[in-house]
């Protein structure tokens, strides 16, 4: 058993050492020896380590309520007192080891997938910024750190999907998953004002006590349970603020297979899950609404795309918004459950798909073909024989998201599907919710096992570049073996081998907690819902599942249906899948360009009217009276009025100077009629 | 040391001095003096910022001497939590500065002459507590600023300089007018010290014209500092006055003098109108949301660079306001909600120094590019990320600041203002949160333009940042990260302070019913 000390001393350096890489490697990197990614490697390496020693002394306590906290001032002024600080208990030692696991898998990786990149160091560096921030976000305990690791994660996004910036989608991609990230982000902002108004903390247990003691209530509960909500909307790429992470594949796949798939995105699901005693029932319908509504909808795209990292971003998409939905009906331990073997298998989805892209970019390299799309799906087939490591991991990954018996996939995913069936079952006007699940999972088996077939299956549709397919270095199929040896049950049920049943050291050490909302069903009640549906959950996505994969396999192995035909019958409804729905089409329409236009407006008017008229009118205005005031003072008072004093002088002298003659009778006689006058007026 | 205060302002005039002694070729000899004087500076406030105690919440290292005494006119300087940082934050550019005008070949001994005159005018500002000499100061400082844009500007440096001179005189007469109301209202003083006490309840119930003393005032007062911060609709001048003035004129002018205005509002509307505080706060909330909003609307359609960071100014000042409006919030009718003010308060003035550092380190780094390029136009690059990456570098953390990233001081301080605002401005808080987001749209969008795309072959020669610049950025952007990761340290320091002007507005706040 660890003591407390040491656990904050590890969780210390699993959070701090990434972030010591990243500041080395961004400045010294390119002067160090293999521009410095053994730093890198080494860092995250220790990390992983110390996660895995924090896992091992959760599995020697076997204590489901563990709970360890440290808190350091930030901000004091008196009254107003911000506490950071993190907070480890058994979520988050399990996230923990996640993210240190596919991020040292990812590294790995990248040794062969980025060999000879351009900005080498700086991805190595990135990817160390990346881990600092999201094991900040697992950390937290306190929603304000929570958003400060949050924004950080998204600048690392930013930073990493734009790495190969020359290209103008790469640019652009990187820019979009910023800003529709911080859309989410707003909402979230005003979920913490709300919720520090009222409860005048950040801290996670102060909020739920706050919350608990009726603090918060009714609809102000649900509008701040719904903002923080919405910053796992878009972190977590639900509905409608999906469209970043499609685009966002325009990074290195290593990097979507540990941001994009198995942790970032998966952060918003985390948020929810942490933060789940706070939502009101109002706030966890929606929720449900949302989360199901996404892995239905991010399905029926993922049917007809045709790139290969397309199919599984729309895949991930997907799979959060089941996440999302386990948490809206309760079940959030189900929720955190998929996260985890999520985590896993898409991320050896990911790997896959790169170790396949990596292949055809050297055949077409060595070709020196430059129009052939790489990871285009339809340039592909038959690969099997050539990469037959790639093809059972992700074989392997493919049948556990399926949810197909013996594989980690089919225990979170029935854990799900059961908690939603529990939920209809309890407020039947809620049907919907188990249809979109079931739904989802039939159309994941589907597109899946096509995503299979049209790669590794089949003959292959370009035979010049087929010829020059070969199977991935070991740095490239070692992490493949790895995480599809954690896509089967055995690692989640451990010491239990039911592979029919979650039963296992992860539903002992996590146990769900009460809402804090008087008013939501117990936690109790939500696992005996749950436990009620189980079997009936567990025979319909068998079911489903079935379908989908024997459906795919007609369609693509047997070829009984056609795949064209079909997409001309569907018209509409394909080109609808195909174009995504016509999201971005419709935002760039209706949002983008509109705003931009009234920014433009807004500016003009700011500029060349405001200014340019109204501001220097108060100077025209001036002018144009002082230039009267002027004409007033010289033509009016100098010109006309002193002059004219000037001029009636001058006229008066000039007539009045006649007087003076210079006669001296003329002057006697002056000053006579002088006296004469004098006495007259006096007599009178 | 005795004396600090004014050792503090008057040594930029010494190497005023010293440089009339420099024959007019020597620049390298003015420069150089130029920097000795303004690094003394620096270190003396830096000195002042180590020994100011940060308990006490009211003036310290006070100087008082005779001056006119008939008038009442006395040479008073003092320093408080609120000016103390802005003393630093003009040191510090003002030093900064000097390396940014090493390029200036144009009447340098002129050049220098009035850039240390500007320093003391903006200092003698902040320190001085006696309104004539806070206004003397006020004039001193437009004075050299006329001449550096006029002269050393750009294109139309000529009418920036004019339109700068009498937007802010016409601010200033209107200021003149509200120092002399005080004056004669409040017992024929210009001792700052002395108003405080006295103003609030000397003009209680005062009509002018059939309206409030205090309100006349205080509008007058808010108008002159208000061109200053600038606030909507006084902030035109900014946009072009930045766009013609030199470098390291915009660098001053957007790191220090905007933060004047918000000083000033702070310093004398805030102390000694307090009533009006109360009666103004609303309009305070929603101008800055509409600083805020309409900002970074401008901001987003720029295309020229520099007029982009301007804008950006304008709309990061709004925040500012938003945060002062929130000491209200601390009053007996808005239920002493203490927690609320001190976050609003205390965000804005953070703010204020964040904004400092990092606009001055926006607006070096376009001149480092405009040095290069010769033109701004964000359309006209594209792919510099490859040609300058250490360039690139620092404009992504210039950039990134800006758009209050966390991370970056300037977070800690919109997230307090924003926190601070809420409970009594739900709605313009939660308007202007929108402004996060257009903050990051005009940054993001600018920088994709810029330095990302296919290279343009045209820069493939362009020299990387140099050595002088980096020495310039680099200490802004180490204490916006410090800043950004624990705030402590600039907090703790104002907080004594803040909490003797929340006291003093809200003690006074319960006359406002008789308004």
């Amino acid at each position: 058993m660890i003591s407390g000390n040491i656990i904050t001393d590890f969780s210390l350096l699993i959070l701090f050492l990434p972030l010591i890489a990243f500041i080395i490697n961004i400045i010294f990197g390119k002067r160090l020896p293999r521009q410095g990614d053994w730093v890198s490697i080494g860092a995250i390496l220790i990390t992983l380590i110390l996660s895995l020693s924090l896992l091992m002394n959760m599995l020697m306590n076997w204590d489901s309520d563990f709970s360890h906290e440290v808190v350091i001032s930030w901000i004091d002024l008196g009254a107003f007192k911000v506490n950071l600080g993190f907070w480890v208990d058994n979520i988050t030692v399990v996230m923990l080891v996640v993210v240190s696991l596919i991020s040292s898998m990812t590294h790995i990786f990248s040794l062969e997938y980025m060999k000879g990149d351009i900005r080498y160091n700086r991805y190595y560096a990135y990817l160390g910024l990346f881990t600092f921030s999201m094991n900040g976000i697992v950390l937290a305990n306190n929603v304000m750190s929570l958003y400060i690791f949050w924004e950080l994660v998204g600048v690392s996004s930013y930073l990493l999907i734009g790495h190969w910036f020359e290209k103008h989608s790469a640019a652009d991609a990187s820019k979009k998953a910023f800003l529709t990230n911080r859309v989410g982000d707003i909402g979230f902002f005003i979920g913490i004002m709300i919720m520090f108004t009222a409860i005048g903390s950040f801290n996670f247990q102060d909020l739920f006590k706050g919350v608990s003691e009726g603090l918060v209530t009714g609809s102000l509960l649900t509008f701040a349970g719904l903002g923080l909500f919405m910053g796992a909307v878009g972190k977590s790429s639900q509905f409608p603020l999906h469209i970043w992470l499609p685009d966002a594949m325009e990074g290195p796949t290593p990097v979507s297979a540990l941001m994009h798939a198995a942790t970032m995105v998966a952060a918003g699901v985390y948020l929810t899950v942490r933060l789940f005693p706070l939502f009101s029932p109002e706030a966890l319908t929606i929720i449900a609404y949302v989360g199901g509504f996404t892995a239905l909808f991010a399905a029926t795209i993922a049917i007809t795309q045709n790139d290969i990292k397309k199919v599984l971003a729309y895949s991930t998409v997907s799979q959060l918004g089941y996440m999302i939905l386990a948490v809206g009906v309760g079940n959030y331990v189900a929720a955190f459950f998929h996260l985890l073997t999520h985590a896993m298998f898409k991320a050896c989805l990911f790997y896959g798909s790169g170790s396949v892209i990596h292949s055809m970019h050297h055949s077409l390299h060595e070709l020196k073909d430059h129009d052939t799309d790489p990871q285009d799906m339809r340039n592909m087939g038959g690969f099997k024989s050539k990469m037959p490591i790639t093809h059972w991991t992700m074989l392997i990954a493919t049948l556990a998201i399926s949810g197909v018996p013996l594989f980690s996939g089919f225990l979170s995913k029935d854990a799900i599907l059961a908690g939603t069936l529990a939920f209809a079952q309890n407020y039947p006007q809620h049907f919907l919710l188990p249809i979109f699940g079931f739904g989802a999972a039939a159309i994941t088996a589907f597109y899946m096992f096509r995503l299979i077939f049209m790669t590794f299956y089949g003959k292959p549709k370009i035979e010049k570049v087929f010829k020059g397919i070969h199977e991935s270095p070991k740095a490239m199929t070692f992490p493949l073996v790895l995480l599809a040896g954690l896509s089967f049950f055995i690692f989640y049920t451990l010491p239990y081998f039911n592979p029919f049943s979650d039963h296992g050291w992860f539903t002992e050490l996590i146990k769900a907690r009460n809402s804090a909302v008087p008013g939501n069903p117990s936690a109790e009640e939500i696992y005996q819902g749950v436990h009620h549906a189980h079997y009936t959950a567990m025979a319909l996505s068998l079911l489903v599942a079935a379908l989908g994969i024997g459906l795919s396999y007609l369609m693509y192995i047997k070829e009984k249906f056609s795949a064209e035909a079909w997409a001309k019958k569907m018209g509409f409804l394909y080109k609808l899948s195909l174009n995504k729905y016509f999201f971005d089409e419709n935002y760039n329409r209706f949002l983008y360009q509109p705003f931009l236009k009234l920014s433009r407006l807004v500016a003009y008017i700011d500029w060349d009217l405001y200014d340019k008229y109204f501001i220097n009118g108060f100077g025209h205005v001036t002018k144009f009276l002082s230039k009267i005031t002027g004409r007033i003072d010289y033509e009016g008072l100098d010109q006309t009025l002193v002059d004219g004093v000037g001029r009636t002088t001058q006229v008066f002298g000039e007539k009045l100077k006649q007087v003076q003659t210079g006669r001296l009778q003329n002057y006697m006689l002056f000053a006579l009629i002088g006296v004469i006058l004098i006495l007259v007026f006096q007599a009178a | 040391m005795n004396h600090l205060l004014s050792w503090i302002i008057w040594l930029p005039i010494l190497g005023m001095v010293s440089i009339a002694f420099v024959p007019r070729d020597k620049s390298e000899v003015i420069k150089k003096i130029a920097a000795v004087f303004s690094g003394l500076q620096l270190l003396l406030a830096i000195y002042l910022w180590r020994i100011f105690d940060a308990s006490n919440g009211t003036f310290q290292f006070m100087e008082r001497a005779e001056w006119i005494p008939s008038f009442n006119i006395t040479y008073i300087l003092g320093v408080d939590g609120l000016s103390l940082p802005m003393v630093f934050l003009m040191a510090l550019i003002g030093f900064i500065g000097v390396f940014v005008s090493w390029n200036i070949d144009k009447a340098v001994k002129g050049y220098f002459s009035l850039f240390l005159l500007l320093n003391t005018g903006v200092m003698g500002v902040f320190l001085s507590l006696d309104f004539f000499l806070f206004y003397i100061f006020w004039e001193v400082m437009l004075l050299p600023m006329y001449f550096l844009i006029g002269i050393w500007g750009g294109p139309q440096r000529e009418y920036a300089a004019i339109k700068f001179f009498l937007y802010t005189l016409f601010g200033s007469v209107l200021m003149l007018i509200a120092i002399l109301a005080l004056y004669f209202t409040c017992g024929n003083t210009f001792d700052m010290l002395v108003l405080i006490d006295t103003a609030p309840t000397a003009l209680n119930g005062m009509l002018w014209w059939g309206m409030s003393a205090i309100k006349v005032i205080w509008v007058l007062l808010f108008i002159g500092f208000a061109i200053k911060v600038p606030v909507f609709p006084f902030h035109t001048w900014l946009p072009l006055a930045h766009v013609e003035a030199p470098t390291a004129i915009s660098v001053i002018l957007a790191g220090v003098l905007l933060k004047l205005g918000v000083y000033g509002i702070l310093r004398v509307n805030y102390n000694m109108l307090p009533d009006g505080v109360f009666w103004f706060a609303g309009a305070l909330a929603v101008l800055g949301l509409i600083n805020v909003i309409w900002g970074a609307m401008c901001a987003l359609a720029q295309t020229d660079l520099k007029k982009l960071v301007a804008y950006s100014s304008v709309n990061h000042m709004g925040y500012t306001l938003i945060g002062m409006a929130a000491v209200i919030a601390a009053s007996e009718m808005n239920g002493e909600n203490l927690i609320s003010a001190q976050a609003g308060l205390g965000g804005a003035v953070f703010q204020m120094f964040n904004h400092g550092t990092i606009s001055a380190m926006l607006f070096i780094l376009v001149g480092v590019i405009y040095d290069r390029a010769h033109h701004r136009d964000i359309e006209g690059f594209g792919g510099l990320a490859s040609q300058m990456p250490i360039y690139t570098a620092f404009v992504a953390i210039a950039f990134f600041a800006g758009l209050g990233l966390p991370g970056f001081s300037g977070f800690i301080s919109e997230a307090m203002i924003f926190i601070g605002a809420f409970p009594i401005f739900k709605t313009v808080v939660i308007i202007s949160t929108l402004g996060i987001l257009l903050n990051a749209a005009y940054f993001l969008w600018a920088f994709q333009r810029m330095f990302f795309g296919p290279a343009n072959e045209k820069y493939n020669d362009i020299p990387e940042i140099n050595k002088r610049e980096l020495f310039t950025v680099i200490p802004l952007a180490v204490i916006t990260l410090v800043l950004g990761v624990y705030p402590r340290p600039f907090l703790d320091l104002i907080a004594a302070t803040l909490n003797v002007l929340i006291e003093s507005v809200v003690s006074y706040g319960g006359l406002a019913a008789a308004m």
